[in-house]
């Protein structure tokens, strides 16, 4: 997937919100777990609650070391048989190896990445999209749940799940058939007069950033817990798992620092700039910053101390040396569009 | 790549552009090809004496941010308002309606230590 297509970073994130955008993620990983004891392992190890998961649903979580760092985040669909798990790619490796040393006896994991071609369409025309070329099959399936469908004569997993805010889907299918269902839906595009256009990774940042999602190595790490960067939501306190007792005792202390957003002035805010307060102290960080050409701010998504994590709380961050003003505020900047009631 | 026939280069692709009693600066179309979308400007304000080289402000694109350096020393007259709400305005039109900054130069003859349009054209692969 290239940094951006010829069309620009700028474009590719506006033409997702207005139509759709397609995001070829094979990058990404996916793991099967089945066998004896799979659905008791799954719970224990995954950070959400997954013992009210069904086919054809789908969840999101983390997963968590014993501190409650955060490892990866991850899609959890719950096929019939199996668990079907979406892993970001820079972890895939380390992911793999932490649930191979972990399952227990009767567990079958099998790494299906380099068969499974995933792709993502998203956009307000996406399933507009989808159901031309799925004979109507895509709008038939849930916000958070999949269902099998057929592209061209492919069979195609499809979640209703997505990294951008937009509705949509995530798409699985054999690696093998990739030009034939990308090009397929690039020529359904045009004939039907949907704009649709491939998207690079510039747009993809900004587009999960606008919505409030996070991107591991930035607004969730192994350096970060799950609770300072604000998904204690997609924790189950009420089952056992791993970091569920570091999280305990970081929620009894008390969070030294949270993750906010920040409305900046008079520049763009980036990845590693320092955050300070009226005396000229650093009170944080920036672990992502940019544009952003929805909402038409400069903003910035940074880890401050715990008194000033507060909306309206007046900052500056360093551009390079020189302090701007920075306002801390509510994420996220763009309300997604299954949380949203009116359209 | 369109080159301004009308302007001089700088080897830093900020173009210089003569009108009257000002300089008209910006940076090229190559320039703006190469940085991306175009985010954020920031400018220098008016009144202020900038020599030739030295930075007269920021242009930040999608993945970075670069200086701009003065390709002639003078005092800054005007800046281009439009670049606050309309950065993009740089890419669009980066010789016309995304100028940067106007400047009253102090020594004219800088202009002439300036690559013309046919030699930048030349830096820059054009043939």
């Amino acid at each position: 997937m290239p940094i951006t297509y010829p069309t620009g970073a700028v474009e590719e994130h506006l033409i997702t919100r207005r139509s759709v955008g397609l995001f070829d993620i094979d990058h990404m990983g996916q793991f099967e777990i089945s066998g004896e004891g799979a659905d008791e392992f799954v719970a224990s190890i995954v950070s959400a609650k997954v013992s009210d998961l069904a086919a054809p649903m789908a969840r999101y979580s983390l997963l968590l070391d014993e501190g409650g760092k955060v490892l990866d985040d991850l899609f959890i669909y719950r096929l019939p048989a199996s668990w079907w798990i979406v892993v970001n790619a820079s972890n895939r490796e380390s992911d793999y190896a932490w649930f191979s040393s972990r399952k227990t006896e009767g567990v079958t994991l099998v790494d299906r990445s380099d068969d499974t071609y995933m792709i993502a369409v998203q956009g307000p025309r996406a399933v507009e999209l989808l159901d031309l070329v799925s004979s109507g099959a895509v709008s038939a399936i849930p916000r958070f749940c999949w269902g099998n469908i057929h592209i061209a004569g492919i069979p195609v997993l499809f979640g209703r799940t997505g990294y951008t805010g937009e509705d949509g889907g995530e798409l699985f299918f054999p690696a093998t058939e990739v030009l034939r269902v990308w090009n397929y839906l690039l020529e359904a595009g045009l004939q039907s007069g949907i704009e649709t256009a491939p998207i690079g990774l510039a747009a993809r940042d900004s587009l999960r950033f606008e919505a409030g999602m996070p991107l591991h190595g930035h607004e969730i790490s192994p350096e970060i817990n799950a609770l300072e960067a604000g998904f204690k939501w997609a924790c189950d306190f009420s089952k056992e798992f791993i970091g569920k007792t570091a999280l305990l005792a970081v929620s009894e202390q008390g969070l030294a620092r949270k993750l906010v957003g920040l409305d900046v002035q008079g520049g763009v805010p980036r990845e590693g700039y320092e955050i300070v307060c009226e005396t000229g102290r650093v009170v944080g960080h920036c672990v992502a910053g940019m544009f952003c050409p929805t909402v038409k701010k400069y903003a910035a998504n940074a880890f401050v101390e715990i008194s000033f994590a507060t909306p309206g709380a007046t900052l500056s961050v360093l551009i390079r040396g020189q302090p701007k003003p920075a306002t801390v505020v509510k994420r996220p900047l763009y309300i997604p569009a299954y949380r949203r009631t009116t359209n | 790549m369109s080159i301004d026939q009308k302007a001089r280069y700088a080897a830093s692709h900020e173009y210089a552009r003569a009108e009257g009693s000002v300089v008209v600066v910006g940076i090229s179309d190559h320039a703006q090809a190469e940085l991306g979308d175009i985010v954020f400007v920031e400018l220098p304000t008016v009144g202020k004496k900038i020599a030739k080289g030295q930075t007269f402000g920021t242009v930040e694109s999608v993945k970075a941010a670069s200086d701009l350096y003065m390709p002639v020393g003078g005092i800054v007259a005007e800046i281009n308002e439009s670049l606050q709400a309309d950065p993009a305005l740089v890419n669009r039109e980066p010789y016309s309606s995304g100028w940067m900054i106007k400047v009253t130069p102090s020594d004219l003859s800088e202009l002439d230590l300036l690559l013309d349009a046919a030699a930048y054209g030349k830096s820059i692969g054009e043939v």
